[in-house]
């Protein structure tokens, strides 16, 4: 199971490589605030601890809290903020495609 | 019966697996959307959808309970995350993503804390559990504190420039982690006290204070992409862990992308990434700078809107070099109005954008765009340098080092090899700034001293409306 999932950690990292590889600094912060609300993922990992956890203690259960709080904070946030960045490059639709296919 | 097959089908780990794949299909697809501007938007939504699939898949895992917590927290994060992002400036976003940065990798911090306590000291638990758990322990507390410095830094809370303990900055973070790493090794290695745990979680919280601090903010947009990389890997660290494809795949993605999109914002600054966590830069460098403004002297020239407006009137191009100044004035606006009335004098408007011109990659793009200025007036780095040698008003909008031709000619400085806006090169250089202080880098600026450069002191914003007023009146 374990060496299962290296290998998807693996092909994963490729992925994310090749996806990357080709952006314009235009987009560079929204890019970086995009992904950074992706990793807001382990939110799931602070559902799933404390959802299947039994006997946790009130301290455990306080840090499993705070942790999902975070980690929906970082899903929120992130994506708004970057909705929000990216709805102000859509403005002008006429001259962006233009560029685009100047530099394609 | 179909219905009990289907309910048992439904809360199966294989649907719960099904999911998870669609989850991390939708944010792959997502993320290679928002690498062109014309798909961003959507790619960023369907990204979204996946996480919202993603955690309906989770809330659907036998055996679930705690469910009243979990909502409670669930609602909290929420109605904490929206208004923050709603409400935050567009100048501010550099370090609103630092912060949502730094809130993940400390909920991966608390998980691992969390697991540690419940098993009362990873008993029972395989390697394969512990040592990832470790990792993402270790790496989630470091970009937890290092974050909020960086925030702090880019929120001016603290200051900008280098906070270290100078040579013995290196020992000491080296020391850092050796006890993170030793205490992570006993760990391992069947210690169960939480002592060991606290110090791990301790050691590495200093560490990303330490690290962090002695960074210059000149260098803070590599910090908060290397930190993102950080969080991603250690999201990926968790679903080693808790045997989680989404939060492997997810993290990992994030890990390799941020890692890229440092590497291509360190090579924009000719600086290594070794050379940055080591930080100082502005450290030694502003010694080097200091000896530089003693040469120089008092050759500087100040100059009056009305002048500045005289000279861009009569240009045929002028272009404009944004920077972290015009970003702290949120002069965006002022300067597409005048970018406006220049047009109408039929002169010619080109932006020239530096790769780490302001706090983040592409900062200057979302905010000439947030102004509505056309996308095709911005010009990149390698497409505008030749033109400066044309162009007849070069006017330097709060950007400091990405102008300074000392990072061409003077192999001491220590932005020597940086790749910058030749300015220079233009008839004529009209800065904009607050003061003769130096950047973030804390580096003298020769531009500034050069003949045909002009100095137009002031707040940036209100500068360039008054250059606008003087326009407008002639």
């Amino acid at each position: 199971m374990f060496i299962t999932n290296v290998a998807i950690l693996v092909l994963a990292g490729f992925v994310g490589y090749a996806v990357i590889s080709k952006v314009p600094n235009t987009l560079h912060t929204p890019l970086m605030s995009g992904t950074n609300a992706i990793h807001g993922i382990v939110v799931l990992g602070g559902i799933i601890v404390l959802g299947l956890g039994e006997d946790l203690s009130a301290l455990d259960k306080g840090l499993l809290v705070v942790a999902i709080i975070f980690g929906t904070i970082n899903v929120v946030g992130g994506f708004l903020v970057t909705d929000r960045m990216l709805e102000m490059f859509k403005s002008k639709p006429a001259p962006v495609k233009q560029d685009d296919e100047e530099q394609a | 019966m179909s219905s009990i097959l289907a309910a048992s089908f439904i809360h199966s780990s294989d649907f719960v697996a099904v999911l998870y794949i669609v989850a991390f299909s939708l944010f792959i697809y997502g993320l290679s959307g928002l690498t062109g501007p014309r798909t961003a938007v959507r790619g960023n939504r369907i990204a979204a959808v996946g996480m919202a699939i993603a955690l309906l898949a989770t809330f659907l895992i036998d055996g679930m309970g705690n469910w009243v917590l979990i909502i409670i927290a669930l609602i909290t994060g929420t109605i904490i995350g929206i208004p923050s992002a709603r409400s935050v400036k567009m100048t501010a976003v550099p370090q609103m993503v630092a912060l949502f940065n730094g809130v993940g990798g400390g909920a991966v911090a608390l998980i691992a804390w969390a697991e540690f306590n419940d098993s009362a000291g990873f008993v029972g638990k395989p390697l394969t559990f512990v040592i990832p758990s470790l990792f993402a322990a270790i790496v989630g507390s470091v970009s937890f504190w290092g974050s909020n410095i960086a925030f702090a830094k880019l929120q001016e809370i603290l200051p900008g420039h280098p906070i270290g303990a100078g040579r013995l900055q290196q020992p000491l973070n080296l020391l850092l982690l050796l006890i993170a790493i030793g205490s992570a090794a006993a760990i391992a290695s069947g210690e169960t006290a939480s002592i060991y745990i606290l110090v791990l979680l301790a050691a590495s919280a200093l560490l990303g204070l330490f690290v962090v601090l002695p960074i210059g903010g000149a260098d803070m947009p590599v910090v908060i992409s290397l930190l993102n990389a950080f969080t991603g890997l250690s999201a990926a660290a968790t679903g080693l862990a808790l045997n989680n494809t989404a939060l492997i795949v997810a993290g990992m993605i994030v890990g390799a992308s941020g890692t890229i999109l440092t590497r291509l914002m360190a090579d924009a600054m000719n600086r290594s990434i070794p050379s940055i966590i080591a930080g100082g830069f502005g450290g030694g460098g502003g010694e080097a700078g200091a000896e530089g403004a003693g040469e120089h002297g008092g050759t500087v020239r100040a100059t009056s809107a009305a002048d500045a407006a005289i000279q861009m009137a009569f240009a045929r191009q002028v272009v404009i070099v944004p920077g972290y100044g015009m970003a702290v004035a949120q002069a965006q606006h002022a300067v597409r109005e005048l970018a406006t009335e220049l047009e109408k004098r039929n002169v010619e408007v080109k932006y020239a954008i530096h790769p780490v011109a302001g706090r983040m990659p592409g900062h200057m793009n979302v905010l000439l765009a947030e102004a509505d200025v056309p996308y095709d007036q911005l010009k990149e780095m390698d497409e505008i340098n030749p033109e400066f040698g044309r162009t007849d008003v070069a006017l330097v909008i709060g950007a400091n080092d990405v102008t300074n031709p000392a990072a061409n000619t003077n192999s001491d400085s220590p932005i020597y090899g940086m790749p910058i806006l030749n300015v220079n090169e233009s008839k004529s250089v009209i800065v904009l700034k607050r003061s003769m202080n130096p950047g973030f880098a804390g580096i003298e600026n020769e531009l500034y001293f050069e003949p045909m450069t002009s100095m137009l002191f002031g707040d940036a914003k209100s500068s360039v409306a008054e250059i606008t007023a003087e326009l407008t009146a002639l």
